[in-house]
């Protein structure tokens, strides 16, 4: 048996596949394909205080090797969660990880301080990179100053384990990495989408309702990967990679370059099983290699040879 | 029923004309039940232009011979791509997907309206139509002569009436130009095509208290809920396509 499982502080993951917010619904949209269980975790869709319409449509548009979505963290708010959603939640034996927004830092506090009270969410993840609201989201995670400010504020409410979700669309990620190690998260996730644009040519218009929105997919690997590199270098706290991850290598490359864990995303619209899949493939991987502990790959590219 | 993703087999690609094409896919096990309205999701061939899923309606299915259809219009390049696809090809589906259209009330009149390849899902309807003891008239727009694609089999279900936009076959006009729809001898129009007919025709149908269900097209991340990419704004707020639809009643849509 291979070792596959990580810990954020005592928080153990079973192994090291995770979904990512937005991507994977509450899980049971999935129910049909894999048996959510197997998962080291999932992240809920992105929640709020109160519901959301988000962006109107259309939302999306579909572009080289990925996408860009203005969904704008559609959710029917945290009422409804607790009520409606968190007991179904409840059933899967994995780790549940709701990801928290606001627009103002009250709104990431109450959130926070809401989730203290729900025994079955072992952690929550900050999302400070929305790009597709006005109010909160990247405002927050592409500004040294409020980021460090939501964080320090969350912190000292979360009892929970703190993952913070950064934005790929500053200059300086390794910067955003210190300053919430610093204020105290327990761990760090990244990337969040890249902002972009599209323009139908037959309309003439933008193709997004919204104009900008965050790209996805196998177009933004190297980038996500590189920047996990970097903070993972940078940073004493487990990092989760995410970005562009479509299969077991795209996994093991995030692996390699110093991510304890990985996320996910767009690859699960397209074949809903890919994650279960990742999870096979990095343990036949590990096994042909001849590892018997992830551990030992997690950053095996910094390693002196 | 439980959705299903699988690599099926082709068993014929047949093209009607230059725009249309019918894929035939063979179910590996029992294929399960599916319901008129219902849609599937292709991968096409996970080629950079063509990274997402495409979705498409169910044409028509044969449980005896294990199969269904999908009617496909050629307008980019996912299309494209499937219409050079050859019988014993593989190709990956996800399937059934969302909710279908539901039957007329007891002795009620439907009549179908349908317009390019919004006609696919209602071959399928028709014949569940037909078996549940309904007589349906046929609706279809195109927009002229040649564009006009095989109905035979529709006429096996109801009475076929066509329009094209330049009159060269059937009424000159739209679809809601036709005088068989003032007639007001339908209950209940189902409609799927393009969204400004979807929309006439809703029009119509609000304005005459009819009863009228639309499928609607709009562009999908998923297919499965996931990704909240597809909404559509109704009186119960944004509600996903590819989920509480395809199919919508048009007195739900705030159109
Ligand atoms: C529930 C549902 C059922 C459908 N059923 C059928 C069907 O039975 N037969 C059929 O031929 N088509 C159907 N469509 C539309 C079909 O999915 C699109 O035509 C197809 O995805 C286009 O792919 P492409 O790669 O060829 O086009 P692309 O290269 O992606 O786009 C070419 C052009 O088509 C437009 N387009 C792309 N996707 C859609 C869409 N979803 N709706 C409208 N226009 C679009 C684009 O804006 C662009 O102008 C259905 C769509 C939905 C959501
Ligand atoms: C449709 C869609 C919705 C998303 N919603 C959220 C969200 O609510 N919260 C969040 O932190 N990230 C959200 N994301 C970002 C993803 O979680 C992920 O960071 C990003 O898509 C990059 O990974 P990928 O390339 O594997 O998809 C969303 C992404 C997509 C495509
Ligand atoms: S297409 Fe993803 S939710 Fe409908």
């Amino acid at each position: 048996m291979v070792k596959l499982d990580f810990n954020i502080g005592d928080l153990n993951f079973k192994n090291p596949v995770l979904t990512a917010s937005g991507t994977f619904g509450y899980g049971s949209e999935f129910d049909d394909f894999l048996d959510v269980s197997r998962l080291g975790g999932i992240i809920v869709k992105g929640t709020t205080l109160e519901p959301r319409e988000g962006n109107a449509y259309p939302r999306m548009a579909e572009t080289p090797s990925g996408m860009l979505n203005s969904v704008g963290l559609q959710n029917k708010g945290i009422d409804y969660f607790e009520r409606n959603i968190y007991p179904k939640l409840s059933q899967y034996k994995t780790n549940v990880i709701v990801n928290i927004n606001g627009s103002s830092i009250d709104d990431y506090v109450a959130l926070a301080e809401r989730i203290n009270d729900l025994d079955h969410i072992p952690a929550i993840e900050l999302n400070i990179s929305c790009p597709n609201v006005k109010m909160g989201g990247m405002v927050f995670g592409t500004n040294p100053a409020s980021t460090r400010e939501v964080t320090k504020a969350v912190r000292a409410v979360c009892l929970k384990k703190l993952i913070v979700k950064l934005s790929p669309n500053v200059t300086n990620i390794v910067e955003f990495a210190n300053i919430v190690q610093e204020e105290g998260a327990d761990a760090i996730s990244l990337i969040n989408t890249l902002l972009g644009i599209a323009v139908d040519i037959h309309k003439m218009k933008p193709s997004l309702s919204t104009v900008t929105g965050g790209l996805s997919g196998p177009a933004i690997k190297p980038v996500a990967l590189r920047m996990v590199w970097q903070v993972a270098r940078a940073v004493k706290i487990p990092v989760i990679g995410i970005g562009g991850i479509m299969n077991a290598e795209d996994a093991i490359e995030f692996l390699l370059a110093g991510a304890s864990a990985i996320q996910v995303g767009t690859a699960s619209f397209i074949d809903p099983q890919t994650s279960v899949k990742i999870l096979e493939g990095i343990e036949s991987y590990l096994v042909n290699k001849g590892f018997n502990d992830i551990e030992d790959i997690i950053g095996f590219i910094n390693k002196p040879c | 029923m439980a959705k299903r993703i699988e690599s099926l087999q082709i068993i014929e690609n047949k093209h009607l004309n230059n725009d249309f094409f019918i894929i035939e896919l063979k179910g590996n096990g029992q294929i399960p039940e599916m319901k008129p309205g219902q849609f599937v999701q292709v991968k096409v061939d996970g080629s950079p232009g063509t990274f997402l899923r495409r979705p498409f309606s169910i044409h028509d299915v044969n449980y005896d011979r294990n199969t269904y259809k999908l009617l496909v219009q050629i307008v980019g390049k996912g299309t494209e791509t499937l219409s050079k696809l050859k019988k014993g090809d593989s190709l990956n589906t996800i399937y059934p997907l969302g909710n279908s259209f539901s039957l007329p009330g007891k002795g009620q009149r439907p009549l179908l309206v349908g317009g390019g390849c919004g006609i696919a899902p209602l071959l399928f309807l028709g014949k569940y139509l037909k078996k549940n003891g309904y007589d349906p008239d046929i609706l279809l727009g195109f927009r002229s002569r040649d564009r006009i694609i095989e109905y035979n089999e529709y006429i096996e279900l109801g009475e076929v009436f066509l329009t094209t936009e330049d009159g060269s076959r059937g009424e000159k006009g739209l679809v809601t130009e036709h005088p068989l729809l003032s007639s007001s001898r339908y209950d209940m129009i189902y409609c799927c095509g393009p969204d400004p007919m979807m929309k006439a025709v809703a029009k119509f149908s609000i304005e005459h208290k009819i009863n009228c269900e639309v499928s609607l097209e709009n562009l999908m991340g998923c297919g499965i809920g996931a990704c909240l990419c597809c909404i559509v704004e109704t009186v119960k707020g944004n509600l996903c396509t590819c989920t509480d639809g395809p199919v919508f009643n048009t007195n739900d849509l705030k159109w």
